[in-house]
């Protein structure tokens, strides 16, 4: 489309490009800005955005504040194995859903629209008394389990759109060929499917590692409780905060679902395109 | 597609399962796959043994709760009691409905989600119309664009909460610096805070809106603006009359879903004000979270939730009958 694009249109493309640079990087900037500044120069009535003497202190000071290992460590602990038995449980699921187009299909894709929109407190108040029943409150068990089931949909969404893009005459061939249902579907359609499968798994392994409110209201004491939550801990009663450790403890936080998310941004992006696209 | 009635069903013995039909006949159609019935029930057993994995998960875990939920609502459910819970008919929803704090919260929640959702679609078209350009600092946009969507909910709100920070803030030194005043306390101001979350909001959802709209744009075939360009069509009629068009079911799509997850939403807001100051900012998620895990009001907060399912029915019907017009049209 650059044919025929105007030298005044391409300066205020550039203008426009420029004035969404700020505003997208500038917060995360000064997120940065303020983890490396030591506590003089947080405490000056003029802040700079660059750190004069950066420093770690507050890094040190973040974990000598909050039990941020143990809680990295929790998150850890439940997003993966909510990304690994979200996968396991969903790609079977999605298999029949891509190629049988029944009336189980059609619920469970009409489910799948329909869970986006839910209300998390009219699901969190019966899991909650379900869970408490079942001994399961202040437990990672118990939040892996959410966490799977509110994985779910998305994930289906996701690996729908993979087993169609695997050609259906691949499957007839081997089927021909002599071999069964299940064993088609492991030597042939899974090898297939597996860099989706992937990226489905690093997909809900991010959801769970960013989840907060169900981690808020499942998890009680310090010692279970996963990294978002803690974080909070760090903003005080009164909303007063120790601006470095809370920047350095927040900074660190999302480097793990940043770093996935670059590497597999381009699929995730292509999952939910397929959705928000054709659907 | 044709529809098993419940009379042909009758008449075969039928049934329908995974779009075929098993056992019995299909009106009119000879009994002729005698001796394959054990395969077809292998191949039903392969399925559920499919399925199963995930359907009872999503059934335990997922329907039954929502449904258990709706059912509290009509109780007088509540957390630490022993008397046991009593079945109170629509009393909750009664008393919801003269309960001028709810309502207040519903008005924020919409003002919300409105106030973040038509902007951010916006923005997000003008940025994913720039990222369509040939632009040299195209890469670094997308790159930026995609950062708030894998950062935590919590960590955006730190996030701008450092930002808006009355002294330390860089808003209100860089408004100091511009020699605009003194800045403000931004989010403790009876005024500002909304708008300021809106804008934190506003932030945190361009990706996926840019994203889904870049897509889009990227479907829409290049030859037709080419042929527009050709005639003489200027910027505007060439997007009015070739790219919306192209653009308008998923940006239908979005807005829709954008509109929903922001009226839902929870945690940004929590981060940021927890619902103050004075309940200026507390959205409906907020207040059934405080009602139900800090008041103990188990019942009461499955009502409010029942009302948020009601409203946001609405606006999927709504959506989905436009949407299959808009099907119809092309």
């Amino acid at each position: 489309m650059s044919m025929r694009t105007g030298r005044t249109t391409r300066a205020g493309q550039y203008l426009a490009l420029t004035g969404y640079l700020v505003f997208l990087a500038f917060p995360f900037v000064w997120l940065i800005s303020t983890a490396f500044k030591p506590a003089r120069e947080l405490g000056s009535l003029h802040p700079t955005w660059i750190p004069e003497h950066p420093t770690l202190d507050n890094f040190r000071q973040a974990f000598d504040e909050q039990p941020l290992l143990q809680a990295a460590g929790n998150s850890l602990l439940a997003a993966v194995s909510a990304g690994v038995i979200c996968v396991l449980i969903a790609t079977p699921m999605a298999y029949v859903m891509a190629r049988h187009r029944g009336r189980l299909s059609a619920a469970a894709t009409g489910w799948v629209v329909i869970s986006q929109a839910f209300p998390f407190v009219l699901l969190i108040i019966p899991l909650f008394l379900i869970l408490k029943n079942l001994h399961l409150i202040n437990s990672l068990a118990g939040l892996i389990m959410v966490y799977v089931v509110w994985s779910l949909p998305f994930a289906l969404w996701m690996l729908v759109g993979y087993v169609r893009a695997v050609p259906a005459e691949l499957e007839e061939a081997a089927s021909v060929d002599g071999a069964g249902r299940l064993r088609t579907l492991v030597s042939v359609t899974a090898p297939l499917l597996a860099p989706g499968i992937v990226a489905t798994a690093l997909f809900a392994f991010i959801t769970a590692w960013n989840e907060f409110f169900f981690a808020l209201v499942l998890l009680k004491t310090p010692e279970k409780q996963t990294l978002p939550v803690v974080l909070t801990h760090f903003i005080g009663a009164e909303g007063a905060a120790d601006l470095g450790p809370l920047a350095a403890a927040a900074f660190l936080a999302t480097l793990p679902s940043l770093l996935l998310f670059a590497f597999i941004q381009r699929r995730i992006t292509g999952g939910m395109l397929a959705g928000a696209v054709k659907s | 597609m044709t529809l098993a009635t419940p009379a042909a069903t009758e008449r075969t013995g039928g049934r329908w399962s995974g779009g075929r039909w098993s056992g019995g006949r299909r009106p009119g159609q000879r009994r002729k796959d005698d001796g394959r019935g054990g395969e077809r029930a292998a191949r039903d057993r392969a399925t559920w043994f499919l399925v199963l994995p995930a359907l009872i998960p999503i059934l335990v875990l997922s329907v039954g709760p929502l449904l258990y939920g709706i059912g509290l609502a009509f109780t007088d459910a509540q957390s630490g009691r022993t008397r046991s819970t009593q079945w109170i008919g629509a009393l909750n929803f009664q008393d919801l409905l003269h309960d001028t704090l709810f309502w207040d919260s519903f008005r924020i929640g919409l003002l919300w989600a409105v106030g973040v959702t038509v902007p951010q679609f916006l923005l997000a078209l003008g940025l994913a119309l720039l990222l369509n350009e040939n632009l040299r600092m195209r890469w670094l946009a997308r790159a930026l664009a995609i950062i708030p969507w894998a950062m935590p909910e919590v960590v955006v709100g730190i996030m701008w909460r450092l930002v808006y920070n009355p002294d330390a803030g860089i808003l209100n030194e860089t408004i100091r610096d511009l020699g605009l005043g003194d800045g403000r306390d931004w989010l403790t101001g009876f005024g500002t805070a909304l708008p300021a979350v809106i804008v934190v909001g506003i932030w945190a959802g361009m990706p996926q809106s840019t994203v889904a709209l870049l897509a889009g744009l990227q479907n829409t075939p290049h030859e037709l603006h080419e042929a527009a360009a050709l005639d003489g069509a200027g910027a505007w009629r060439r997007f009015r009359t070739v790219t919306w068009p192209a653009l308008k079911p998923v940006a239908l799509s979005i807005t829709a879903l954008n509109f929903i997850w922001n009226f839902n939403s929870f945690a940004l807001v929590y981060v940021l004000t927890s619902g103050g100051p004075g309940g200026r900012t507390r959205l409906p998620m907020l207040f059934a979270y405080e009602e139900a895990f800090r008041y103990g009001q188990f019942g009461y907060a499955a009502a409010m939730g029942c009302v948020m399912v009601a409203v946001i029915s609405v606006i999927l019907a709504v959506y989905l009958a436009g949407r299959l017009r808009g099907g119809d049209d092309r």
